[in-house]
């Protein structure tokens, strides 16, 4: 295909009838598409066959690197470089590492979340060419589109164009690849 | 036919009586369009009056009052607070606990009211995560500058000194600087997450080019897509899982401050609960200053609703008793203890002549005028409930000066009782404060998205792609 075209864009009316599209558009054979709705739809993740997100892995790394770090760092300066004792206690035991690493692991698990979840997105970027789009803006008001990548091994301007009409998509348009 | 007429009459016999129907989350929604601009219309329109009316002293009291009170206390040391042998601990402290507790209930309606499936929460969580962001940052900086020399504050860092020295991590002072760093990182992470898809929103709708840059380059090119949905949703349940642990922590982490002490009146295993459980109390009565005069003044009467102050109020009740149970408890430990000390600490909270007003105030605010919110037609007073709210916190702020100076000022020894009174800078600086959080409040009603826009249109019928309303045809099943 042409490396101007980005994909073709349809845009539907209601979370049933994105939902219904998408689950013809994948028996279709499609693999290179995905939805673009103002909110998560329930039941697209199995339509798409998302699975699990891995993002609640990169939170456990997160925290799990936060909380040993922060147990070896106080065992380092407490009980190793300037061994301290306090009130007769051992210099390094469980209960007073506990609660410092504990509460890094909960800043080192949110910032795995967030940090998983825009790296698995893709995000920051700085553009996007669905964006250039005039109709996308109403993605985050109150439509709901879906997008065939031109990438796709069956996708053919015509062909998809007539499928994504037969699914009911209106305004089904040629998106520019713009990057 | 016959079959299927009686079938529907036993099924609409089972079905729950019109009472025990839940009230929808938006009131008179004209679908997710109007949502939309009903929801951004404050954030991109002109900037009323009263906003004005109340940005200004705020601001005065941010810009003027606060760094005046602060600089002067930071260049010239501590002994221009009230400050002073026995009561080390005063309005500083009892501010700092307090504002951690402001901070409490917004998490706690944001992330566990998520976890629970409160679908409600959606149109509150922002302005709540909000106040938990501000006023951790209010909450903060009083430790700061506490310790009396602040330019030292990053000894409390692990950081490599020429010194050799490292912090002394057995101290629940030092575990403190950790939660408070982590509750102001954590939570502005929560609150800045949920509202990418609401940046997204703005972006989109803008019509000035700085307000397209500034919104896409906060919403960091959100598109919208399953795939970003389906890494975002996960994301926003760990966050949301992380956050409810912080609650409980954090606050827990306040009380060990208190309760490793061997001081009567403080030296109770009950602390880290009782601070909890406090902080989260008057947390709500916040919430309910909050939201009541806003959700009037930025016609948001349809989103929130007067279910949801309701059920508010209904929470502020529940925690309040909690927090009348502990009351009950301190008092009937301390006399059981039989501990002369702590006898008389608890004593002298409602009879000593130096403090007793703010304990009774306690006991009349958070045991009594808590009560009435057991009765429905108060409930549903807006008018009554606000008041009720200024009042948790004057009678949460009134409690916790009864846990810190009515505590230190007569300790074992009589030769070393003393008084505490606050002094003007003491007080300009909780009044700065106050206005450095209204401040920042004001500003991020103005010009951020108040109200989590995709979470609500994410909870409509008309979201459900198996509802009537979310386009489902009859029998439409997967």
């Amino acid at each position: 295909m042409s490396d101007k075209i980005y994909g073709l864009i349809a845009e539907f009316d209601s979370p049933a009838a994105i939902l219904h599209a998408a689950e013809k558009v994948r028996d279709a054979g499609y693999r290179r598409w995905d939805a673009f709705t103002p909110f998560p739809i329930h039941g697209m993740d199995q339509v798409m066959k998302l699975g699990n997100s891995l993002v609640g892995w990169v939170a456990l790394a997160g925290g799990a690197f936060m909380f040993l770090n922060v147990a070896g760092l106080i065992w380092f300066t407490n009980a190793f470089d300037y061994a301290l004792i306090v009130g007769g206690k051992p210099m390094f035991s469980a209960p007073m590492t506990f609660v410092p690493s504990y509460i890094m692991l909960i800043m080192g698990g949110a910032l795995g979340a967030l940090i998983g979840m825009l790296g698995l997105n893709q995000l920051p970027r700085l553009h996007h060419s669905l964006l250039d789009h005039p109709r996308f803006a109403l993605v985050s008001r109150d439509k709901f589109m879906l997008v065939i990548g031109a990438q796709d091994e069956k996708f053919c301007v015509t062909e998809t164009k007539q499928l994504l009409e037969s699914l009911g998509g209106t305004h089904v348009a040629i998106v520019e690849d713009k990057d | 036919m016959a079959d299927s007429v009686t079938h529907l009459e036993a099924l609409k016999r089972l079905a729950p009586p019109a009472e025990l129907n839940r009230a929808p989350v938006v009131e008179g929604n004209q679908g997710l369009g109007w949502i939309t601009d009903k929801l951004s219309t404050f954030a991109e329109g002109k900037t009323p009056l009263w906003w004005w009316i109340l940005f200004l002293p705020a601001a005065f009291a941010a810009t003027v009052i606060f760094p005046v009170c602060l600089f002067y206390q930071v260049f010239t040391g501590v002994g221009v607070w009230g400050n002073n042998h026995p009561v080390m601990w005063g309005l500083d402290i009892v501010n700092f606990i307090w504002w951690v507790g402001v901070a409490h209930a917004g998490t706690l309606i944001s992330a566990l009211l998520f976890l629970t499936k409160q679908h409600w929460r959606t149109t509150i969580g922002r302005m709540a995560e909000a106040m938990t962001v501000f006023s951790v940052m209010m909450a903060g900086l009083y430790p700061a500058i506490h310790v009396g020399r602040a330019w030292f504050d990053w000894f409390m860092f692990p950081v490599p000194n020429s010194n050799g020295l490292w912090p002394q991590f057995k101290s629940p002072l030092m575990w403190d600087v950790f939660a408070v760093n982590t509750y102001l990182v954590v939570s502005s992470l929560f609150w800045f997450m949920g509202m990418i898809p609401d940046f997204a929103i703005l972006r989109d709708r803008s019509t000035t080019r700085i307000r397209k840059t500034i919104f896409s380059a906060l919403a960091m090119g959100w598109t919208g897509s399953a795939r970003q949905w389906h890494n975002y949703e996960k994301a926003y349940v760990v966050l949301c899982g992380l956050c409810t642990l912080l609650v409980f922590t954090v606050s827990s982490i306040v009380g060990l401050d208190f309760c490793t002490a061997q001081i009567a009146g403080w030296h109770a295993t009950i602390f880290p609960l009782y601070f909890v459980i406090g902080a989260v109390f008057c947390g709500f009565g916040m919430m309910l200053v909050i939201l009541i005069p806003l959700r009037k003044w930025c016609g948001l009467e349809n989103i929130i609703t007067k279910s949801h102050i309701d059920k508010v109020a209904k929470l502020a009740l529940v925690s309040g008793l909690i927090i009348d149970y502990i009351y009950l408890m301190e008092f009937f430990i301390a006399w059981y203890s039989g501990d002369p000390y702590e006898r008389w600490v608890f004593g002298h909270r409602l009879f000593g002549h130096t403090y007793m007003i703010l304990g009774w105030m306690l006991i009349g605010i958070n045991v009594c005028v808590t009560q009435l919110l057991w009765f429905k037609k108060i409930r549903s007073n807006l008018v009554v409930l606000f008041i009720i709210g200024l009042l948790i916190n004057c009678g949460m702020w009134s409690e916790r000066f009864v846990i810190v100076v009515g505590s230190l000022y007569q300790d074992f020894l009589p030769a070393n009782w003393g008084k505490y009174m606050p002094t003007m800078w003491d007080i300009g600086l909780y009044i700065g404060t106050l206005g450095a959080f209204f401040m920042l409040y004001l500003l991020f009603v103005k010009f951020l998205p108040m109200i989590a826009i995709a979470e609500v249109k994410g909870v409509l019928p008309e979201a459900d792609p198996h509802h009537p309303l979310g386009g489902a045809k009859k029998g439409d099943h997967q």
